[in-house]
């Protein structure tokens, strides 16, 4: 059932090859494992959104491959040292995208798992929109958007001002694109020359009224970034062999003079077969009958996904 | 001092020097900008650490959010900028980042009030006290003149969480001291007098103390409050008034809805009503003009204090009937 959790991990105690900070938590070295951890993942997802009867499906779901390449592959956290002075920063500015966020948390080993079945309930720990305060591993409070990515540039700046090698990360919506605070971060990160920073956006072309370019067109969206003197990478964002490709290029950009973009191009509500490319999933959460076809879709049960939340 | 003759001084002036004394107590300090560095008076800051100063440009939401993040990694940000655009078009960075997330992010809101003067009401913040009392977490000071304004900011790194500090434009009058205590919090008691109370913030307690001098000489005793914090509020020091005076006039450059005066009539209403009698800004926007017919026009001299203190006297002494 959880292949991942026998499977070989690997708490790398030498030197990050990129930043050189020493190497802690969980890393997952192979694409198979990071494969099954997003499978995980989106298990998670819906079978807490199932619980909840609130939240939203399609753009964690859109976020899971890379948001797990992330957290297990790329993010230089502390699960057991919360506020470890050395870490990677990562702030979701996309806020809404809590289902995918908790999930990586809880399995990253920030919580533990069960806590996810009282996502946005009144007696839990999971906000509907990410609160700091209130969940281990939360940098940042968001939820309205276009914030959290300015918040991560202050954090990038810091981190220059004082020789800090850390990376700083950024999970961005592509409807969050339309918001104008999201254009003053970009000028300020490539006016500040904030290599150590890059941004993670989803493009997976829906918002809650309907497709992105219809709605308010962000394209040409790479031609926006390169214009704002940032790097961008684009890639398939549910193909792992793109994926990795992408991050490793990240860190060949570390030290390039620019922040980096990358755009992962993704379909909302991923892996869920009647979820996928459909704006009316952004926002609400699979209910009754759903819910089994959508735990179907991953190759299990909610009763077996629940017990597995709730023995862990 | 000289009421008749004061020194005149400006309360940004004040937090320009109260930021550089932080930049040398505090290595962690730094002071974000959004090109107003000359009317902010945050040169002061940026000549003396270039390394620590960091202009964001014509970007007020990015400077709250940008302030926010250098603040979680443990550094003490200071931003500037002119209040209307401070409190009102970043209020969302405020409320959700700095506030919600109760982060340690000290804003220097310029040019408040109408005495701003020429720019006109775009540039006349007069909103910020009732949009910072509304929030949660958020502390907010309003320094009464140079000496206090300063003070303020080398206070403001000493309390944890978002902290707003409202400054003029102009010069006003210097009413209290280097060497007078500044306690975050904490009502200040300028004048005794046992007929009634004069609260003031601002510019306007040096009005309320001309007023008190003009209403002596009539035989009245009113007493003066400078209140410098508004939130938290020194509710201590109203109900006592309140107590002992039984009658309160508030005194504030900002709109009458949501300041001073609905703060304190908050706290009597609760605890011990007593008839009050508030001098600010009647619901409107400012204008074009010289700060001083501007301050006169709006109703915000100290003619119109001794004018709200015989009102709330008469209704102190004849109640009307229920």
């Amino acid at each position: 059932m959880n292949q991942v959790e026998t499977a070989k991990r690997m708490t790398q105690n030498k030197p990050h090859p990129i930043t050189g900070i020493e190497q802690r938590g969980i890393y997952l070295d192979s694409v198979e494992e990071l494969a099954e951890m997003a499978k995980i993942v989106r298990r998670d997802i819906m079978t807490l959104l199932a619980e909840s009867g609130s939240g939203h499906s399609g753009g964690p779901l859109s976020i899971a491959d890379f948001g797990t390449a992330l957290y297990f592959h790329e993010l230089n956290v502390d699960p057991k040292e919360e506020y470890w002075a050395d870490r990677d920063f990562v702030a979701w500015s996309i806020g809404h995208c809590t289902p995918v966020h908790y999930s990586l948390l809880a399995e990253k080993g920030y919580f533990p798992k069960r806590d996810l079945l009282k996502f946005r309930k009144f007696d839990g720990h999971l906000q509907g929109h990410p609160h700091r305060l209130d969940t281990p591993g939360v940098e940042v409070t968001t939820g309205s958007l276009g914030q959290g990515i300015s918040v991560a540039c202050g954090v990038a700046k810091a981190a220059k001002m004082d020789g800090h090698p850390r990376r700083v990360w950024s999970f961005n919506g592509d409807g969050e694109q339309q918001e104008g605070s999201i254009w003053e971060a970009a000028m300020f990160a490539a006016h500040y020359k904030l290599d150590n920073f890059v941004s993670l956006i989803d493009y997976n072309l829906k918002q809650i009224d309907g497709d992105v370019a219809d709605v308010m067109n962000i394209a040409p969206l790479p031609d926006k970034y390169r214009a704002f003197n940032w790097n961008v990478i684009e890639c398939d964002g549910h193909k792992w062999n793109e994926i990795m490709d992408a991050y490793a290029e990240v860190g060949k950009l570390y030290t390039s003079g620019r922040p980096t973009a990358v755009i992962f191009h993704t379909v909302m509500g991923q892996g869920i077969s009647f979820m996928e490319g459909k704006a009316e999933w952004h926002g609400k959460p699979p209910k009754g009958d759903e819910v089994g076809i959508a735990l179907g879709d991953l190759g299990t049960t909610e009763a077996e996904w629940r017990k597995y939340l709730e023995s862990n | 001092m000289d009421l008749m003759k004061p020194e005149m001084k400006k309360t940004r002036e004040g937090f320009g020097h109260g930021l550089v004394q932080n930049g040398h107590d505090n290595p962690n300090v730094v002071v974000l900008v959004g090109d107003l560095t000359d009317s902010t008076m945050t040169s002061f800051f940026a000549k003396e650490f270039p390394d620590r100063f960091i202009q964001v440009g014509i970007a007020e939401q990015n400077m709250i959010t940008v302030a926010a993040g250098m603040a979680l990694m443990g550094k003490i940000p200071f931003l500037s900028t002119y209040g209307a655009f401070a409190a009102c078009r970043s209020l969302d960075q405020i409320r959700v980042t700095l506030c919600y997330g109760n982060i340690n992010v000290k804003i220097g809101g310029a040019h408040g009030g109408i005495s701003v003067g020429p720019d006109g009401a775009t540039h006349q913040a007069m909103e910020e006290f009732a949009i910072m009392r509304a929030m949660p977490n958020m502390h907010l000071i309003v320094p009464t003149d140079y000496h206090e304004a300063k003070k303020a900011t080398i206070e403001a790194t000493k309390i944890q969480g978002p902290v707003y500090i409202r400054f003029g434009r102009e010069n006003v009058p210097v009413v209290s001291e280097e060497s007078t205590p500044f306690e975050f919090g904490k009502g200040a008691i300028y004048r005794e007098g046992g007929d009634l109370t004069i609260i003031a913030c601002g510019v306007m307690v040096y009005e309320a103390l001309v007023a008190h001098e003009e209403l002596k000489k009539q035989g009245i005793e009113a007493r003066v409050i400078n209140m410098h914090t508004l939130k938290p509020l020194d509710e201590a020091i109203i109900l006592k008034a309140a107590a002992e005076t039984k009658a309160i006039v508030t005194a504030e450059e900002h709109q009458i809805n949501g300041g001073l005066g609905g703060a304190v009539a908050q706290t009597t209403a609760r605890g011990n009503p007593v008839p009050i009698e508030m001098v600010a800004v009647a619901d409107r926007f400012g204008q074009s003009g010289k700060p001083d017919e501007l301050m006169a026009a709006f109703g915000l001299k100290s003619s119109d204090i001794i004018r709200a203190a015989k009102a709330v006297l008469q209704r102190k002494t004849q109640p009307q009937a229920a």
